[in-house]
């Protein structure tokens, strides 16, 4: 199946999903040496979104969460790509600065956590094969 | 997106990585926010420069900016730095803290950024005209620059605002537009406003009402007669920190007021409302256990400096005192024998930063202040109890 969206930042990724329906905040939300999701009460909580496409509807908090992002690509610990309903300037901006593809304007709903997803972040376009 | 063929220049890499990277940037926002076109700005004001906000990953982020060529190509300052640059050993900040620190101002200064540090620019020469497309961050300029100035400027975050400097560009969307910056809700002042804490106190009061809405509206202040430059930053700093506002006006006072009429919809603030947000902030009830006194957030005017040498002349504080200022009006105060009155008091200066950005969590236990933000991040960051005091209550408290 394929789902077309928009280019927020290019490159070409694949991996197994993991969606949320839920926020994300990566600044304070995901612990940048681990990489995984530590917000008390999140759907995530507890699980990596290392080298996995990350599908959730949009992200919230700080604006320094664009750096977590960027911190844990240099870790090797950063999501594939992300796939989003709606984007927002916190995870646009750290997935430039970190070269994560990324696109929104998906129905995430169609995605399970499991799938294989690829992303082409340059044409906006996710496909589940 | 509409892009001029400079700036699909700067798209492509041909002014090399760093600003194409900074282009990249915001050509998303511009996407996410459907903007037409970028507008050139003429300043910027940058934030994430405390170590203790930015940390490793951010340093990195800077350094791999700076090494990509990346150059201001317009005036552009920064936000307080996690420590005094010149005098860190004197305020308890650890080596490493403070090495760290010394790389993130070096890289910025690579990029032909000032480094003066501090949220007041307008105090000291980074002062947009009417009407100027501008990109800063720092909540509370951003809300002093629009209001006051009337410049027009999002509130950007760190890497958005470096992306406007490094391309003196950024996208036309929000409060750029006419259309977007008509008020939404006028707000009758009827309590009598005295200093820099009662509009501090406004700010919590109205920004608390405007938060708790759906949707966001820039408030229409009427019944307010006057107001200086410092009672004006304070209301800044508490209506972004209290209601996440970029904007407001104010009937006679700011410049915009005069092309709107007051919104039928009408918030009144009575003073029963006013002392009810003061309260809300002064919960430390015994002055015994405040050992935490600091003036200066926003950034102390050289007219405010002015007033602490008076009230401090002659005095002893019995209180760690900070006194939170930038470089350049330090130096004015240097040049007018004020510090050497307040030193000799024995309060400190703590130049380029303040008690917000300052890592100073486990190190008091009450702050005394005049700033309803300063209350904010002290409570919510360090975990202090908080007196919010008339500004010449804070010196008397530091004297106590």
């Amino acid at each position: 199946m394929i789902l077309n969206g928009r280019k927020i930042s290019t490159g070409n990724a694949e991996g197994e999903a993991l969606v949320t329906a839920m926020g994300i905040s990566f600044y304070g939300g995901v612990d940048p040496e681990t990489g995984c999701v530590v917000e008390k009460g999140h759907e995530l909580e507890g699980q990596s979104i290392a080298s996995r496409v990350l599908v959730f509807p949009t992200g919230k908090g700080s604006t320094v969460g664009s750096y977590t992002l960027y911190r844990l690509k240099k870790a090797g610990l950063a999501p594939a790509a992300i796939v989003n309903l709606e984007s927002e300037t916190i995870t646009a901006v750290g997935c430039i600065i970190s070269d994560i593809p990324c696109v929104d304007h998906i129905p995430i709903e169609k995605i399970q956590t499991g799938m294989r997803v690829s992303v082409d972040g340059e044409r906006g376009v996710v496909e589940i094969s | 997106m509409h892009l001029t063929s400079e700036e699909r220049q700067m798209l492509a890499g041909e002014h090399g990585p760093a600003t194409r990277k900074a282009m990249e940037i915001l050509t998303a926002l511009g996407t996410i926010y459907a903007a037409e076109r970028m507008v050139p700005v003429t300043s910027v004001q940058i934030a994430g420069v405390s170590f203790d906000n930015l940390g490793e990953a951010g340093l990195e982020f800077l350094s791999e900016m700076a090494a990509g060529g990346g150059q201001a190509k317009v005036l552009t300052t920064l936000n307080p730095a996690g420590m005094d640059i010149e005098n860190w050993g004197a305020m308890g900040i650890d080596a490493d803290f403070a090495r760290n620190q010394e790389r993130v101002i070096a890289a910025y200064a690579e990029m032909g950024i000032l480094t003066t540090c501090s949220c007041t620019p307008y105090l000291f020469g980074n002062l947009p005209h009417f009407g100027e497309h501008i990109a800063w961050a720092e909540s509370s300029a951003v809300c002093y620059a629009n209001s006051v100035l009337g410049a027009r400027t999002n509130r950007e975050g760190g890497p958005s605002a470096l992306a406007a400097a490094l391309t003196g560009r950024t996208p036309c969307y929000g409060l750029h537009l006419d259309e977007n910056r008509r008020p939404g809700l006028t707000v009758q002042m009827a309590a009598s406003l005295t200093d820099t804490r009662d509009f501090g106190g406004l700010g919590v009061a109205v920004g608390r009402a405007i938060e708790s809405r759906q949707l966001k509206v820039i408030p229409y202040l009427r019944g307010v007669p006057a107001a200086t430059v410092d009672q004006l930053k304070s209301l800044c700093a508490s209506l972004a920190t209290y209601g996440g506002l970029s904007m407001f006006h104010m009937e006679g006072i700011t410049p915009e007021s005069a092309q709107f009429a007051p919104p039928d919809e009408t918030l009144v603030i009575t003073q029963r409302d006013l002392d009810e947000a003061i309260r809300s902030l002064d919960v430390f009830p015994s002055s015994e256990e405040v050992d935490f006194v600091s003036l200066g957030c926003p950034h102390l005017s050289i007219n405010e400096i002015q007033r602490v040498a008076k009230l401090l002349a002659g005095k002893h504080v019995r209180k760690t005192f900070w006194i939170t200022t930038s470089r350049p009006v330090k130096r004015i105060a240097d040049q007018m024998g004020y510090t050497a009155v307040i030193e000799s008091a024995g309060a400190v200066f703590a130049v380029d930063t303040c008690c917000v950005v300052a890592p100073i969590k486990g190190r008091f236990k009450a702050l005394a202040t005049d700033s309803a933000k300063a209350c904010y991040y002290a409570s919510a960051k360090n975990n202090f109890q908080t007196r919010f005091l008339p500004f010449d209550e804070v010196i008397e408290e530091a004297l106590r």
